[in-house]
């Protein structure tokens, strides 16, 4: 570079007056999370309502239980119903009997309102948010596609092909690719491995499968609504009452069954020719939030690798710079919840990195976390959990997965208290239990002809 | 379906609480403070982006920005990141065509130690070969994610700039060649800090839980960073070029798509000479793109059945995130059986339709609903509520365009939607093609 007159990196470093000491924490400001009004409606659906008026907004969050058919455990069922389900989530809003797509869109889009549908092996969901004065166009939209969706003919054919496409383009991702991988890996033929129906099953679904779906699945009995934003509770409900009141059906949505537990396995090396980078995903047995020893688990987590000062991501980033990111956590599955060990890293150090990875987990086993680094953990996780929630959607997204995991909202009013309660030994042996190199299973994703040799040396690795 | 749906006014903005102040050593001071919120914000905006990183040195600015948190004089390699982290707080940073930013967010108590944090490495950040070694490796694997290991990786926001300009600040990959990378030295980052790190060009932004007493909140600002000597702050320099004469074309392999795209770029007027032009253009992206009933989604998706995918936005990293120039994007994904040269002239009929007759009022107002609304919703997180408040100060000198812009939205009316697509007909532009395989890459000027 160029610039000529500058100080050395080393005189940058330092002033005359030296280091300085790191000021104490001030006091703590409190405030109180909003009440959540609790109703289930005649027709079964369940509406958690909150009053926060930080925005003009209102956030909404339509959870269905959207499993296949329990009658239905063949693998063909349980493709066609996968792909039926994509496909209906692409035509909710694409016409009703009154409403064409534009007409959906613009009706939205007048009260400043957005929403989206996904949905996977567990759960279809309508989410979203809008102008809070815009809530009851927002309810009339949504009554109307839940109650009415006709999924034209045409609509479905159209959103089949892009639907392909897509599909098409989101199996190129690497992400993609390890994620299904690790499903199928540590679920094997459970339906709650296969997030995604292939090409030629969309390509087969018809029409009037999705009708069909929807008559059969799209239903209130164990749904949860959850609105949060500038809206007073009680008025809300009578609201959703009015206008959802008529969606009705006398049976009720269809849960997922809990899948199969992690057995530890070799992992499992996935070829992709050309690939610069390796995904490395490991997955072992967790708690779900209720367990007495969740909070300890959260800690020891957080310790491995569940925030960047972690050890794995001090490890394998700032020290060797194998990585960009590495990350563990908890996911919840119907009946529990699995451990999840993820980072990518460059096709060259793959080996070492999972020798690292191997190292860091056998000593979360061997030397357990410390007093002070789960002090460090416990402020983040009290602290990042206050964050989460300062905002209508944070605190509405929170709401709506305890709900679906059937966890009371008092639960995450005591969890700071629980966090603070958890001792270096409840974490020692949630770290000794879940954390063993011993528990994992997995798959490495990368370029075989390249990581294949040292993976083979390091053994524990099951190659094509 | 006939029947005309309601809209809903367009919340006004309340008057932003912000408070402004300028250290003796030249360093900006803005406070926004919410009674409302149990958590603060601290972000320091820094007045440089990889526009201005030199030749020789793409990606200098993004990686100097990692070696800002790898510590200074009093805080080891690690502390930075495990004090805001075992305060309870979380933190980035990242840089943008024309600034950088650095930011934490954590519960009210922690805000001195947040201050602390920020003032430290803005006054003796820990330069060593060691941590530049190791960053460049991280910086790396960034690159292979988010880039070489992905299909469409850097679409369009790398591939269209060489197409669309043509200096060096305009063109450049931003992320940075590996090569240059590699060569980056520990005195270049010496001289990069000691030219653009100057407290006089860079700004502290405090949002959230200030307490009862702003004063107070200022005077701890003044004691963190008042001793950060004062030194020469950079010339700004101008980036302006020519807009192109005509349509440039490239074609770009992506060994990793499946699909082929293309990516259409325009130049923007320059949000700070005419900032209703440049609004007007931001609207026209949405008329086009945003939602089902937006014209190209319903000409190019759903009636000429030509892509899978298609989007139009102002600005590449986007809206008001730069000074002039900027760049405004239509991009599509389509299937292989479908020539560009077909999506490219539906584009171009939905917008000579824009530029003969403009957007309906009703169409226009629904967008400025969305757009306000989407605009409440982000503000609602203390965090994006601050980085566009210190983004907007920064470049434009005014805060208050984050809070105003749902008015000055709804201030734009058909005829500026009408002219914004008139001045896209009516200049060059570039036209990227990603070709799926791999593909030699060429150029061709049409």
């Amino acid at each position: 570079m160029t610039v000529t007159a500058h100080r050395t990196a080393e005189d940058i470093g330092r002033t005359t007056l030296g280091p300085r000491p790191l000021p104490p924490l001030g006091p703590t400001r409190e405030v109180p999370l909003p009440d959540v009004l609790d109703v289930t409606l005649a027709t079964g659906l369940r509406v958690l309502v909150a009053r926060n008026p930080s925005a003009p907004m209102v956030e909404l969050r339509l959870r269905v239980p959207f499993g296949p058919d329990a009658t239905e455990t063949d693998d063909a069922a349980i493709s066609r119903h996968l792909a039926a389900a994509e496909l209906l989530t692409a035509t909710l809003l694409t016409g009703t009997a009154t409403r064409d797509r534009v007409a959906i869109d613009d009706e939205l889009a007048g009260v400043g309102a957005d929403l989206g549908v996904s949905v996977d092996p567990e759960r279809l969901q309508v989410g979203g948010s809008g102008l809070s004065a815009g809530l009851p166009t927002i309810l009339d939209v949504l009554a109307d596609v839940l109650t009415d969706a006709v999924h034209p003919d045409a609509e479905v054919v159209r959103e089949r092909s892009r639907l392909v496409e897509r599909i098409t383009v989101a199996r190129a991702q690497p992400h993609t690719i390890a994620r299904e991988a690790l499903q199928r890996k540590r679920f094997g033929a459970h339906p709650i491995a296969r997030e995604m129906p292939t090409g030629p099953d969309v390509a087969a679904a018809e029409p009037t499968d999705v009708r069909a779906l929807h008559a059969a699945g799209l239903v209130p009995g164990g749904a949860i609504l959850t609105l949060v934003g500038d809206i007073d509770p009680h008025d809300a409900v009578a609201l959703v009452e009015q206008r959802l009141g008529g969606w009705t059906a006398p049976h009720l949505a269809r849960r997922l069954s809990a899948p199969p537990a992690v057995v530890p396995s070799n992992l499992e090396l996935v070829p992709r020719a050309g690939s610069v980078q390796s995904q490395l995903r490991m997955s072992a047995a967790a708690l779900p939030r209720l367990d007495a020893r969740y909070a300890a688990l959260q800690l020891a987590n957080l310790v491995f690798g569940g925030y960047f000062s972690s050890r794995w991501m001090e490890n394998i980033r700032e020290d060797k710079g194998y990585t960009y990111g590495a990350h563990s956590g908890t996911e919840f599955v119907p009946g529990g919840a699995v451990l999840a060990v993820e980072t990518d890293v460059a096709s060259d150090v793959t080996a070492a990195a999972l020798l690292e990875t191997r190292y860091e987990l056998g000593r979360m086993v061997a030397v357990p976390p410390t007093a002070d680094e789960i002090d460090a953990a416990r402020r983040y996780a009290v602290g990042s959990l206050l964050i989460s929630l300062d905002s209508q959607g944070g605190y509405a997204s929170t709401l709506a997965s305890l709900a679906a995991g059937d966890v009371p909202v008092q639960w995450l009013r005591d969890h700071p208290a629980r966090l603070e309660a958890v001792t270096v030994e409840e974490v020692a042996a949630a770290a000794g239990e879940f954390f063993a190199p011993s528990a994992f299973t997995g798959v490495i994703v990368g370029d075989g002809d390249v990581i294949g040799p040292g993976l083979r040396a390091l053994g524990g690795v099951d190659l094509p | 379906m006939l029947r005309e749906p309601p809209v809903c006014p367009v919340t006004v903005g309340a008057v932003p609480d912000l408070h402004r102040a300028t250290l003796a050593n030249g360093l900006r001071v803005l406070l926004a403070p919410d009674p409302n919120t149990p958590v603060v914000g601290v972000a320091v905006h820094v007045d440089v982006g990889f526009r201005s990183e030199p030749e020789g040195r793409t990606g200098f600015a993004h990686l100097f920005e990692h070696l800002m948190f790898q510590g200074s004089e009093s805080l080891e390699k690690l502390a930075h990141f495990r004090h805001v982290q075992g305060s309870g707080g979380v933190f980035n940073g990242s840089t943008h065509l024309d600034y950088t930013d650095y930011f934490e967010v954590l519960p009210a108590a922690a805000l001195e130690r947040a201050l602390f944090l920020e003032a430290d490495r803005l006054r003796a950040p820990r330069l060593t070969v060691e941590n530049l070694r190791n960053q460049v490796d991280v910086v790396k694997e960034e690159i292979r994610l988010n880039v070489l290991n992905r299909p469409y990786g850097g679409f369009p926001w790398i591939l269209l700039p060489p197409v669309l300009y043509d200096t060096f600040p305009n063109a450049h990959n931003g992320y940075g060649d590996f090569t240059e990378l590699e060569q980056a030295s520990l005195d270049d980052a010496a001289a990069f800090f000691d030219a653009y790190y100057a407290p006089g060009n860079a700004q502290v932004t405090v949002a959230g839980y200030l307490g009862d007493d702003v004063d107070r909140v200022l005077a701890l600002v003044e004691e963190h960073f008042g001793d950060i000597p004062a030194r020469p702050t950079p010339a700004r320099p101008s980036f302006a070029e020519p807009p192109p004469g005509s349509e440039r074309r490239a074609v770009s392999p992506d060994a990793h798509a499946p699909l082929p795209a293309l990516a259409v770029g325009y130049r923007l007027p320059d949000p700070g000479a005419d900032l209703d032009a440049y609004l007007g253009h931001a609207l026209l992206g949405s008329i086009l793109g945003d939602g089902e009933a937006a014209r190209l989604q319903r000409r190019l998706v759903h009636v000429d059945g030509l892509v899978t995918d298609v989007s139009a936005s102002a600005g590449l990293m986007g809206p008001l995130d730069a000074r002039d120039p900027d760049t405004f994007t239509i991009t599509a994904v389509h299937p292989p059986s479908v020539d560009p040269d077909r999506v490219l002239a539906a584009v171009d009929e939905e917008l000579d339709k824009l530029a003969a007759a403009g957007p309906g009022a009703d169409e226009l107002a629904r967008q400025v609903a969305r757009w306000s609304a989407a605009l409440h919703h982000e503000d609602d997180r203390v965090m994006y509520r601050m980085l566009g408040l210190g983004a907007r100060e920064l470049l434009y000198g005014r805060a208050e365009l984050a809070v105003e812009l749902p008015d000055r939205l709804a201030a734009v009316t058909p005829e500026q939607v009408r002219e914004a697509a008139a001045a896209l007909r009516g200049q060059g532009r570039a036209v990227l093609i990603v070709e799926p395989g791999s593909a030699q890459p060429e150029e061709e000027q049409a």
